[in-house]
């Protein structure tokens, strides 16, 4: 009896031995994902992942919400330090220099792709997109994923009521700044214009389209030596403009980030600079007719302006210790069904980001996506005119959160009347380089 | 008279110390240390190459007039949200204590602030002052006033300092009160009939006899704002606009968690950490020696 019963449990035990070493075979792996998407957004990545998990058995994509851009950076890095990073992280664009002087943290996309012997097409991705996440020579650093442009918002009801041609907006800054003043003039809204994101609208996106560089050293793609040049004559020309805008109530400082948003949702400006992907709340939120334009630029310091830069986010594969080559191989299965023409269309008609694909934008054409959502893909053609040159491909600039607040700062210095434009740039140049100068001794 | 209890031996002291020492070790000690260590090297956010350097990180935060205007704006900040809340709740509490109908529901009523927790509270005053959609920056605007905190930095100061203060008003409020209902009331009366003016009997007598607890109320809502008022900071003006309202422990967070420039913010905790053992050592001092009624 006794004996017997023994035999019983061995056999159970070894039944379910066998049982979860057969289940361990069919059990897919887990790849942590963590993004920083908030409301619908999040949702979308959400579905996303559930998509990839749908289409396969082997691997399965848990993506998790670990608070804005900044709280995801900072968990991933702890989680790093730690032993516990993730597979993958979102991490915004002014990231991307941190990320890349990580070393081992992080594993470059094009190694991952070797390593797991599979090839990588790096030609699919739009050159705007691929360019920012991409080293010097061309390889890809990390992979694309929510990216945006910035465009130029105004209030068609506003033109009209201040007898502009409400379709015809402002092309250049002279422009832009007539059409304030004579909607101030003319009382038609309490302010002409105000900018979303102020540096990276005012001197990335302007430095990008005028071809002038942001700083030395290919905007620091070519090393981490770089120095910073936004005290240049179109800058300094550029800020004085915007001083003097503001004096007569043309233009409206509306804080910094994307703080001045509700200034145009409001009705209170009439314009606002600020990014693309600002399209789905207008749509939602506008009590106006409203409109969307290519940023404007300087006709005598570029007659034909190239291309804009990106902003958003990109992913990174993160390494811990005991990370499996299995664990890797199912982050290159995502990334590559993320970058499917159908996928990356239906990401980019979801959720008003561009396509990283020319498959996705081509995929959306096909859908007649463009002719139901007029001027969504006003943004592409924005971000894809001209010949990218090294002062429009993007900025690899180390600590780069830390500039732009700098040079916030400093602008804002400048408004409120405590120094001249030239003083204030001047003063950004020189704090932002000790940052930059800082990272390289960290980095090096 | 006191009876002592004498431990024989030295092991059950210890032992019976040892819970509250190995909480403190691991809730003060460990990450104190840490924070010290941390303060002296330089190192990459992800930890991967670090240097000793010594007290590098403290002697550029003390040339930097970045860190020296911060120490300012602290000083202002904490000085003006003490001042308003203790007076304001000193205020409330005199009128509190009155004989007065209802008086029950304004004590309950003004002791409310104190339970919303503070980045909501942020969130209030953010929609009663925000440029564009407040309420109160319309009325504003209507006298006349060009009310946009988000570029005057002495705007977005009073901003967050009202916003602070009025959280503390409320505990500053109900030690008032329990210390004006010490008061005796016969010395009170005594004055009356010697015929001092309210005024006078507030002056001369409640004010000083509550000396014990403006002093006490004075350290804690200092530490208040110098350490808890992070909430109403980053929800109203993130220390801007051009760092007028970025105080030291808005700092730590800036330089910490958004730069990731670790060993300038563990010198920064560590330099608030001796401030508050500072503070703390002039309560523990003064507070019942050197105020008399």
């Amino acid at each position: 009896m006794h004996r017997r019963s023994l035999l019983a449990v061995g056999a159970a035990a070894a039944l379910s031995l066998a049982a979860s070493t057969g289940a361990r075979a069919q059990a897919p792996i887990d790849i942590q994902f963590w993004h920083a998407m908030t409301g619908p957004l999040g949702q979308i990545v959400g579905q996303a992942a559930e998509a990839f998990n749908q289409a396969q058995n082997r691997y399965r994509v848990v993506a998790t919400f670990k608070g804005g851009y900044v709280d995801t950076m900072t968990q991933a890095i702890a989680a790093f330090r730690a032993g516990q990073a993730p597979h993958i992280v979102q991490m915004f664009e002014v990231g991307t220099a941190t990320m890349m002087a990580a070393g081992r943290a992080i594993k470059p996309v094009h190694e991952l792709f070797a390593e797991a012997g599979i090839p990588l097409n790096t030609e699919q991705y739009l050159a705007g997109v691929r360019g920012y996440y991409s080293s010097s020579d061309g390889k890809l650093i990390s992979m694309p994923f929510n990216s945006s442009t910035a465009v130029l918002w105004y209030n068609k009801d506003v033109f009209r009521a201040a007898g502009l041609d409400p379709e015809k907006p402002p092309a250049t800054w002279p422009e832009v700044f007539a059409a304030a003043r004579q909607i101030r003039e003319r009382n038609a809204a309490p302010c002409g214009f105000t900018v979303g994101w102020p540096t990276w609208t005012q001197f990335e996106q302007f430095s990008a389209l005028h071809n002038i560089p942001f700083s030395t050293r290919a905007n620091g793609f070519d090393g981490l030596d770089t120095e910073l040049r936004i005290n240049a004559a179109p800058f300094v020309r550029h800020l004085n403009n915007l001083v003097e805008a503001s004096r007569n109530g043309s233009f409206k400082w509306g804080g910094r980030d994307n703080a001045a948003e509700p200034l145009y949702i409001s009705g209170e400006c009439a314009m606002i600079q600020t990014s693309s992907a600002f399209r789905a709340r207008v749509q939602r939120e506008a009590k106006f007719q409203w409109g969307a334009t290519m940023l404007p630029f300087y006709p005598d310091v570029i007659a034909e302006p190239i291309n804009s830069v990106i902003g958003g986010a990109s992913l990174w594969v993160m390494t811990s210790p005991n990370r499996r080559a299995e664990e890797y191989r199912g982050v290159v299965e995502f990334f590559n069904f993320l970058s499917r023409p159908d996928r990356d269309a239906w990401w980019h008609q979801q959720t008003g980001y561009v396509p990283i694909t020319r498959g996705g934008y081509e995929q959306s054409q096909r859908d007649g996506f463009y002719q139901r959502e007029p001027g969504t893909d006003m943004p592409i053609h924005q971000l894809t005119r001209g010949t990218m040159t090294e002062n429009s491909r993007g900025f690899r600039l180390g600590r780069f959160v830390e500039i732009r607040n700098i040079i916030q700062e400093e602008m804002e210095k400048a408004l409120q009347g405590q120094q001249s434009a030239q003083a204030a740039l001047d003063a950004a140049v020189q704090r932002g380089n000790r940052v930059l100068r800082d990272f390289e001794r960290a980095s090096r | 008279m006191r009876r002592r209890v004498i431990f024989r031996g030295k092991l059950l002291p210890y032992l019976l110390l040892a819970p509250q020492i190995a909480i403190t070790a691991v809730f003060f000690f460990w990450p104190a240390g840490m924070a010290i260590m941390q303060s002296m090297l330089r190192e990459d956010p992800f930890g991967l190459r670090s240097t000793f350097v010594g007290l590098e990180n403290f002697a550029e935060l003390f040339a930097d007039p970045l860190y020296l205007g911060a120490f300012s704006n602290t000083l202002v900040f904490s000085g003006s949200v003490a001042f308003f809340s203790i007076a304001v709740g000193l205020f409330l509490a005199v009128l509190a204590d009155k004989q007065i109908r209802g008086a029950n529901l304004y004590k309950t009523l003004l002791i409310w602030p104190y339970a919303i927790a503070p980045a909501l509270s942020a969130a209030l005053w953010l929609f009663l002052f925000h440029p564009a959609i407040g309420l109160f920056a319309r009325i504003i605007r209507g006298y006349g006033v060009d009310w946009n905190y988000y570029i005057n930095g002495g705007q977005a100061m009073l901003l967050v300092t009202i916003a602070a203060a009025w959280k503390q008003v409320s505990y500053n409020f109900i030690f008032f009160l329990a210390g004006l209902q010490a008061i005796p009331k016969s010395v009170l009366e005594a004055a009356a009939i010697d015929g001092a003016s309210e005024t006078r009997r507030f002056w001369s007598i409640v004010f000083p006899l509550l000396s014990p607890t403006t002093f006490f109320l004075l350290v804690v809502n200092l530490v208040y704002a110098f350490f808890d008022t992070f909430g109403a900071i980053h929800a109203l003006t993130q220390g801007g606009p051009a760092k007028a309202t970025e105080t030291l422990i808005y700092k730590v967070y800036v330089d910490g968690v958004v730069n990731l420039n670790l060993g300038s913010s563990a010198a920064q905790s560590v330099v608030l950490m001796v401030l508050v053992i500072m503070l703390t050592a002039v309560q523990f001092r003064y507070i019942e020696r050197k105020v008399h009624y």
